[in-house]
C-alpha cells in the first residue's frame, strides 16, 4: 500500500486536530494563533503537494499525479487567502471563535481528497468531508437570522445533490459493475454499446457535481447562500469549493466516461450556455453586492464548463487556466467586499461603494482592476482566461458556445461597469473604516497578478498544461 | 533591424505609462499634487513627442515593409510574438497621437480642476493605448491595445465629462466592446487557419471566399461602430457631448481613426475578395453616412453635437475612400483622416475655449463673439475652413483625392462625397456666423478675455499643421504612398487571383 501518495493529506489531517486541540485546551481566546497555525499548515502542505510522488494508492481508489497537485495548489491557495482576509472581519463581527479556521481546514482537506480522488467511494467521501463544514460556515453567524437560513437551505439542497450523486454512483456500478475510475474507463470502452444505466447514472452524478459549482439549472441556492452567509464565508465559498467541483467535474467526465462524451457533452453544452446567459442578465438588477457576486460567478463557471466541453488537451488547459485567474479576481474582489464596513457595521449594498476613488483610491483601483479583468477587458488577466477557453472553442467549431459567450461577456461587462460607475461617478459617500492588514496584502497580491499576468503568463499556462495532460493519459 | 539603433517604439508605447506610475506615486497636498501631475503629465507627452519625430526623419518612405521592427517571445506555445513596427500607414498615426497628447493636457490644464492625478495618469495611459495599438505587428497584440483604450476612455468621460456622462460613457464602452468581442472570434478563427498572429505574415496568407465573407462581417462590426459608420454612429454625438474637451479631442482626432485603420490593416489586405465583395454595400453606407449626418449637423444646436455629426460625415468620406480600391481613394482616405484629427481636434478645442469661460455649448448663448475675441475668431474661422475643405488647408487634399478615387468607381459615388463637401461647407459656415457674427444679445459675453498665452501655445501647432497638410501635403503622402501602392497591387492582383479561379474573365 503505498500511503505516501496522501502524504499531504494525511499531514493535513493531522495538523487539524492538533490545531483543534490548541484551540479547546488553553483557556483564552485562540482564534489568532489557531488561525495563523492553519495557515501554516496549508504551506506545509503545499510543500507536500509540490514534492508529491506520483502514482496511485489505496487499491486504486486514490491518485496524485500533475493535474491533482495543480488544483490542489490553487484549493490550498483559496483557502489560505480567505482565511487572511476573514480574521479582521470575524473578530469585529463578534464571530471570532477558533472553530472558523478549523472549519476551513477540514474543508480545504475534503476537497484535497476530492481532487486525488481515482474512485467514486472516495469522491463521495472527500465531498462529504468538503460540504459538512462549509454547511456549518454557512450558518457560523448564528444569531443572524439570514445566516442560519443561509446554513439551512445549503444543508437542504446539499443533502438534496449528496443524494443524486450516490443514487448515480450506484447506478453506474450497477451497470458497470465497478467503481474504480480506471477500471471503469476499461468497461466503458471495451462494450460496443453502454447500457442505459451508465447513462443516467452518469445524468445523476453530473447533477450532483454541477450544483456544487453552482452551474446552471443547480444554481438556485447560489445567490441566497451568498447573500446570507458572512462575507469571508461567501470569499471562501466562491473560490476553494469551485476548485474542487470543477476538479472532480473534469477528472470523473475526462477520465472514466471520456469514452461516453457524445452524451454528456450535450449536457455540459446546455449548462454552459444557461449559466453564462443566466450570469449575465440576473445580475444586471442587483443592488446587493453579494448576490451580484453570486451571479457573476455563476457566469464564470458557465466559461469554465465551455472549456470543458470543447475538452482535449487545449480545452482542459482553458478550464484550469480560468479558474486559476477566476480565483484571483474573484477573492481580490471579495476582499474589498470584506472591507466595506462603515460605523461598525458591514455594508453590502452596491450603492454603498460610493465615492470609493475619492475615500480610497488605491482599493477602488483595485477593486476597478479586477472589474474590468472580469468583464475581460484587455491586457487584464481576465481577457486571457477568456481566450484560452474560447480559442479550443473555436478551434473545435463550437460557434454557439463561443458566440454566446463573448455576447454575454459584453451583457455582463455591463454591471461590472455598474461598480466602476459607483465608485468613480457618483457622489461620496462617508468614508469605511480602516481597512484591515489581510485584506490589504490579499489586495495587492490579486491585483498585481491580474495586471502583471500578461507579462509573464508562461509559468501558469505550462502548469496547466502540463495538468491537462496528465488528465489526458 | 532597427533604424533607431534601440526600441524606439516600445519607447514611445511605454514612457507615457512610466509617466502614469509616476504621477501615481505622487503623495502630499492636493494643489501641490495637481500641479506636480500636471507638469509631470507634460513632460512625459512632450518628451514622448520628441522622440516619436524620431519616426518622422528616419522613416524610410521608399520602402513598403514595416521599420523600426522588434520582436520579443510572448506566448511561444501559441506563436504569439511582441511585435511592433510601423509602416506607411501607421507611421503618421503614430506621430499624430503623440502630437496631440500634449496639446489634450494643455487644454486640461485649468479646465479639468478635481482628481487632477486620476486625470493625467489616464490620459497618459490613453496615449500608452493609442501609440501602442498603432505600432502592433500582432494581431493578439493589437487587440489588448485596441481594446485597453476603452478603460481609459470610459474614466475620462464617466469622471470629468458632463451632465448626462454616465449614460455616455456606458454607451460608448458597450457599443464598443460588443463590435471587438466579434473581432476577438475572428482573429482566432485567423489564428487557426493560417497557424500565425503576425500580421505581414496573415497578409500572404489565403483564406476561402466562404471564411473572408464571415470574417469581414464580424471584422465590420468591430471596426464600423469605432470609425463609426451610419447606422452604428449614435454613440459618438452621446460621447462627444459629455467628453470633457481634452477627450473630444482625442476621441475626435486619435479614437475614430481606429476604426478606419483596421479596415485598412486587416479587412482590405487579408480578406481582399470579401472586401471587393462588400465595397457596394459599403458605398452606401458611406454616402448615407456623408448626406445623412450632414443634415443632421445643420440642425443641431449644441456646438459640440454638430462638429460630432460633422465627424460622423467625414468618416463616411474616409471609409469610402478606402473601398475604392486605388491609390488615390486610399491616399485620400488617409489623408483626410490625418487632417480630421488635427482640424476636428482643434475645433473641439475652440469649442473648449468658450465653454470654459461661459460653461455653456449652446448655439443659441452665443452671437457676435468676433467683436470681443478677434484673435479667437481668426483661429476658429481658420479650422472651420479646414473642416469645410477649402483649398489651401488640411481638409481639401484628403477629400479631393477621394473624389477623385470614387470616380473612378462610379460618378454616382463620387456625387455623395462632392455632396457631403457642399454640405459640410454649409453647416460649418452656419455654425461660425451664429458664433462669431451678429449681434450681441447677451451681457455676459461682453467681458470675455481673448485667447490666453496658454491657448495660443495651444492653437499654434494645429494652425502651422493645418495650412501645412493645405499648402504642401506631399510632404504627408511621401509617407505612405508606396506602402498604399503595393497595397492596391496587392489587393488587385488578389481580386483576380479569386476571379479566374472561379472561371471569370
Amino acid at each position: 500500500m503505498n500511503w505516501q501518495i496522501a502524504l499531504p493529506e494525511i499531514v493535513l489531517a493531522l495538523a487539524g486536530c492538533a490545531i483543534l486541540l490548541i484551540g479547546v485546551v488553553p483557556r483564552r481566546d485562540m482564534t489568532f494563533p489557531v488561525a495563523m497555525a492553519t495557515i501554516g499548515a496549508f504551506l506545509v502542505t503545499g510543500v507536500l503537494v509540490l514534492m508529491q510522488p506520483e502514482g496511485t494508492g489505496f487499491g486504486g481508489q486514490y491518485v496524485s499525479d500533475s493535474f491533482s497537485s495543480f488544483m490542489k495548489i490553487l484549493a490550498l491557495a483559496a483557502g489560505s487567502l480567505s482565511l487572511l482576509v476573514a480574521l479582521d472581519w470575524n473578530e469585529k463581527e463578534g464571530l471570532s471563535r477558533f472553530e472558523f479556521p478549523v472549519l476551513a481546514l477540514f474543508a480545504t482537506l475534503g476537497m484535497m481528497v476530492m481532487i486525488s480522488a481515482n474512485d467514486l467511494m472516495s469522491l463521495y467521501l472527500g465531498l462529504e468531508l468538503l460540504s459538512l463544514p462549509l454547511y456549518v460556515l454557512a450558518g457560523f453567524d448564528r444569531d443572524n437570522p439570514r445566516s442560519a437560513e443561509a446554513g439551512l437551505k445549503y444543508f437542504v439542497l446539499g443533502a438534496l445533490s449528496s443524494g443524486l450523486l450516490l443514487y448515480g454512483a450506484s447506478l453506474v456500478y450497477g451497470f458497470a459493475g465497478t467503481t474504480n475510475f480506471d477500471r471503469l474507463a476499461d468497461a466503458l470502452s471495451a462494450e460496443a454499446g453502454v447500457s442505459a444505466g451508465v447513462v443516467v447514472g452518469i445524468v445523476f452524478i453530473i447533477a450532483a457535481l454541477a450544483f456544487k459549482i453552482a452551474a446552471v439549472p443547480f444554481h438556485m441556492w447560489t445567490p441566497d447562500v451568498y447573500e446570507g452567509a458572512p462575507t469571508p464565508v461567501t470569499a471562501f465559498f466562491s473560490a476553494a469549493p469551485k476548485v474542487a467541483g470543477v476538479a472532480l467535474l473534469v477528472r470523473v467526465l475526462a477520465g472514466p466516461f471520456s469514452e461516453l462524451s457524445d452524451q454528456w457533452q450535450q449536457i455540459i453544452v446546455l449548462a454552459s450556455l444557461g449559466s453564462m446567459v443566466l450570469g449575465a442578465f440576473a445580475a444586471i438588477g442587483q443592488s446587493n453586492i453579494k448576490r451580484l457576486m453570486a451571479y457573476s460567478s455563476i457566469g464564470h463557471v458557465g466559461f469554465v464548463l465551455m472549456g470543458l466541453a470543447v475538452g482535449g488537451e487545449s480545452g482542459l488547459r482553458g478550464v484550469l487556466v480560468y479558474i486559476s485567474i477566476y480565483i484571483a479576481m474573484n477573492l481580490g474582489a471579495f476582499a474589498v467586499l470584506i472591507a466595506m464596513r462603515r460605523n461598525g457595521r458591514a455594508v453590502e449594498g452596491v450603492e454603498d461603494l460610493a465615492g470609493l476613488g475619492r475615500n480610497d483610491s488605491m482599493m477602488a483601483l483595485c477593486m476597478a482592476i479586477f472589474m474590468f479583468s472580469m468583464a475581460g477587458i484587455p491586457p487584464l488577466a481576465g481577457f486571457f482566461a477568456k481566450l484560452y477557453v474560447l480559442l479550443p472553442a473555436v478551434e473545435q467549431g463550437f460557434w454557439v458556445l463561443a458566440t454566446v459567450g463573448v455576447i454575454s461577456s459584453v451583457v455582463s461587462a455591463y454591471y461590472y461597469l455598474r461598480i466602476v460607475k459607483v465608485m468613480y461617478f457618483d457622489a461620496p459617500q462617508p468614508g469605511f473604516e480602516q481597512r484591515a492588514g489581510g485584506v490589504t496584502v490579499v489586495l495587492g497580491a490579486t491585483a498585481l497578478f491580474t495586471t502583471l499576468f500578461f507579462l509573464f503568463p508562461a509559468p501558469i499556462l505550462a502548469a496547466a498544461r502540463q495538468a491537462a495532460l496528465a488528465l489526458m493519459g | 533591424m532597427n533604424a533607431a539603433g534601440f526600441p524606439l517604439l516600445s519607447l514611445l508605447t511605454f514612457l507615457p505609462l512610466a509617466g502614469a506610475l509616476i504621477i501615481m506615486s505622487v503623495r502630499g497636498e492636493d494643489a501641490v499634487v495637481a500641479s506636480n501631475a500636471r507638469w509631470t503629465a507634460l513632460w512625459t507627452s512632450l518628451i514622448t513627442f520628441v522622440l516619436s519625430l524620431i519616426l518622422w526623419f528616419r522613416f524610410d518612405k521608399s520602402s513598403p515593409d514595416f521599420q523600426f521592427v522588434e520582436q520579443l517571445s510572448w506566448l511561444p506555445e501559441f506563436g504569439v510574438n511582441y511585435m511592433m513596427g510601423v509602416d506607411g500607414i501607421s507611421v503618421l498615426f503614430v506621430l499624430l497621437s503623440t502630437a496631440l497628447t500634449p496639446l489634450c493636457i494643455l487644454a486640461s490644464w485649468e479646465s479639468v480642476e478635481n482628481r487632477v492625478r486620476e486625470y493625467m495618469v489616464a490620459f497618459l495611459v490613453l496615449e500608452t493605448m493609442m501609440v501602442g495599438m498603432f505600432c502592433a505587428m500582432d494581431f493578439i497584440l493589437f487587440y489588448v491595445f485596441f481594446e485597453g483604450v476603452l478603460i481609459p476612455m470610459f474614466l475620462i468621460i464617466g469622471i470629468w465629462g458632463g451632465a448626462r456622462r454616465v449614460y455616455a460613457a456606458y454607451k460608448f464602452f458597450l457599443y464598443t466592446l460588443l463590435g471587438s468581442v466579434l473581432m476577438l472570434l475572428a482573429i482566432i478563427v485567423l489564428w487557426f487557419s493560417a497557424g500565425t498572429t503576425s500580421i505581414p505574415e496573415l497578409a500572404e496568407f489565403e483564406i476561402p471566399f466562404g471564411v473572408q465573407v464571415w470574417l469581414f462581417l464580424a471584422f465590420f462590426a468591430s471596426f464600423a461602430v469605432k470609425v463609426p459608420m451610419w447606422p452604428v454612429h449614435t454613440w459618438l454625438p452621446d460621447a462627444h457631448v459629455e467628453a470633457p474637451t481634452a477627450g473630444s479631442v482625442i476621441l475626435a482626432g486619435v479614437l475614430l481613426k481606429m476604426g478606419a485603420y483596421g479596415f485598412l490593416r486587416f479587412s482590405l489586405p487579408l480578406l481582399p475578395e470579401a472586401s471587393a465583395y462588400f465595397a457596394p454595400f459599403i458605398y452606401v453606407l458611406s454616402v448615407v453616412a456623408v448626406v445623412y449626418t450632414s443634415l443632421v449637423a445643420l440642425a443641431q444646436q449644441d456646438m459640440k453635437k454638430l462638429i460630432a455629426y460633422s465627424s460622423v460625415a467625414h468618416m463616411g468620406i474616409v471609409t469610402l475612400g478606402i473601398f475604392t480600391f486605388n491609390q488615390q481613394g486610399i491616399e485620400g482616405a488617409l489623408f483626410t483622416m490625418l487632417a480630421h484629427g488635427v482640424v476636428s481636434g482643434a475645433l473641439f478645442l475652440c469649442v473648449g475655449v468658450l465653454y470654459d469661460r461661459i460653461h455653456s455649448r449652446e448655439i443659441a448663448r452665443y452671437g457676435g463673439v468676433a467683436k470681443i475675441m478677434p484673435a479667437y475668431a481668426l483661429v476658429f474661422m481658420l479650422f472651420t475652413m479646414g473642416s469645410v475643405a477649402l483649398p489651401g488647408t488640411a481638409g481639401f487634399p484628403g477629400e479631393f483625392l477621394v473624389i477623385v478615387g470614387a470616380w473612378s468607381v462610379s460618378p454616382w459615388v463620387a456625387l455623395g462625397a462632392a455632396l457631403g463637401m457642399i454640405l459640410g461647407a454649409a453647416y460649418m459656415l452656419y455654425l461660425y456666423r451664429r458664433v462669431a457674427f451678429g449681434r450681441i444679445t447677451r451681457d455676459d459675453l461682453r467681458s470675455l478675455l481673448d485667447l490666453s498665452p496658454r491657448e495660443y501655445a495651444t492653437f499654434a501647432p494645429l494652425i502651422a499643421l493645418t495650412l501645412w497638410m493645405g499648402i504642401y501635403p506631399q510632404s504627408f503622402l511621401s509617407f505612405f504612398s508606396v506602402t498604399v501602392s503595393q497595397l492596391v497591387e496587392q489587393h488587385q492582383a488578389a481580386v483576380q487571383a479569386a476571379s479566374r479561379l472561379a472561371g471569370l474573365p
